[in-house]
């Protein structure tokens, strides 16, 4: 085994003994008190979980500007652009707007085909939206006052505040011009997707 | 009613099974009632059985068993590609890939195509229909 491992080399190479390293000085530990209290069973330790919480892992096929169908929802069947993965997993989305009725929209990767068509998306700025962009609004609760009050303010809800219908034309403005470029793009974009007869999923090519 | 596409040395055939499906075969030798010896230009030389041949109308000029690259000068000289892509069994393979290796957004500009060559068709028909009422 000695000469297997070429310890003899090691040794020459080093002059005669083999290299050492110092033992770090081991550290004084923590004075531990005595526990004031033993539990009566012996308590179970929990498996450790190093596991990390992490998005979920984009198909290689998606990428910003890829032309994505959308399967499910009220959206179903459209065609839209992607636009980046948000820290929760769920990809971020335009119609654009104008052109079939989509607006900035969370949706999840299982639910979408990715169709080999890239547009150009180098002229929009998709860094202020994230996750808390697209929560629920938390409403101050009001407990005064219930009846006339409460149906003033359910009517109040439903519309969307202005500077999101701003952050919709500021993106799908630079989108649209770099559509348009594209000849047929803007009504492919404006179509739904629908399987015909004889096409068949799996054999065909997206 | 007689046969015309013999088995014969230099007989180009189509493989219609197996790993070289699709491919351009030229037979080089018969092995056996069952079997042939074909070669390809890019494949090493290998028997297959007849049931995975079709053979085609093309026929080139070789000795048994000929080497690579006499095999390959020979299908030259014939110009065995352009006599295939030119047949009408050929242009129809060509069509079929092609079609299958289309883009979502490809099939769409094709739908919009095909819309527009059966617009003007119809207004032609509709003039001439005009012409003759």
């Amino acid at each position: 085994m000695y000469h297997k491992r070429g310890l003899w080399a090691i040794k020459a190479k080093n002059g005669g003994t083999f290299p050492k390293h110092e033992k770090k000085a081991a550290e004084a530990a923590p004075a531990e008190k005595p526990p004031k209290f033993y539990p009566a069973d012996d308590v179970k330790k929990p498996l450790v979980n190093k596991r990390k919480a992490r998005p979920t892992k984009l198909r290689a096929s998606i990428t910003p500007g890829t032309v994505l169908i959308i399967l499910a929802g009220r959206f179903k069947g459209k065609r839209v652009v992607f636009l980046k993965q948000l820290t929760s997993g769920l990809l971020l989305v335009t119609g654009p707007f104008k052109i079939n009725g989509v607006p900035l929209r969370r949706v999840n990767q299982s639910y979408v085909i990715a169709t080999s068509t890239k547009v150009d998306i180098s002229g929009v700025n998709v860094e202020k939206f994230d996750d808390k962009y697209f929560g629920k609004k938390v409403e101050k609760k009001k407990k005064k006052g219930e009846g006339e009050f409460f149906e003033a303010e359910k009517e109040e809800k439903n519309t969307l505040p202005q500077d999101k219908k701003d952050d919709q034309k500021t993106v799908d403005a630079a989108l649209i011009a770099s559509i348009e470029a594209v000849p047929d793009l803007k009504s492919y974009l404006g179509a739904r997707f629908s399987l015909k007869a004889g096409m068949k999923p799996h054999e065909l090519v997206f | 009613m007689p046969f015309k596409r013999y088995v014969e040395i230099g007989r180009i055939a189509l493989v219609n099974y197996g790993k070289d499906y699709g491919k351009l075969v030229v037979i080089v030798d018969v092995i056996d009632q069952n079997r042939a010896l074909v070669d390809a230009p890019d494949m090493v030389r290998g028997q297959m059985n007849f049931k995975r041949l079709t053979l085609t109308d093309i026929k080139i000029d070789i000795k048994r068993v000929p080497n690579k690259k006499t095999l390959i000068a020979a299908m030259e000289a014939a110009d065995v590609k352009s006599k295939w892509e030119n047949s009408s069994w050929g242009r129809k393979l060509i069509v079929q890939k092609k079609r299958a290796s289309l883009n979502d957004f490809d099939r769409f500009k094709v739908m919009l195509a095909k819309i527009k060559k059966a617009g003007v068709v119809r207004q032609e028909l509709a003039k001439l229909k005009k012409e003759t009422a």
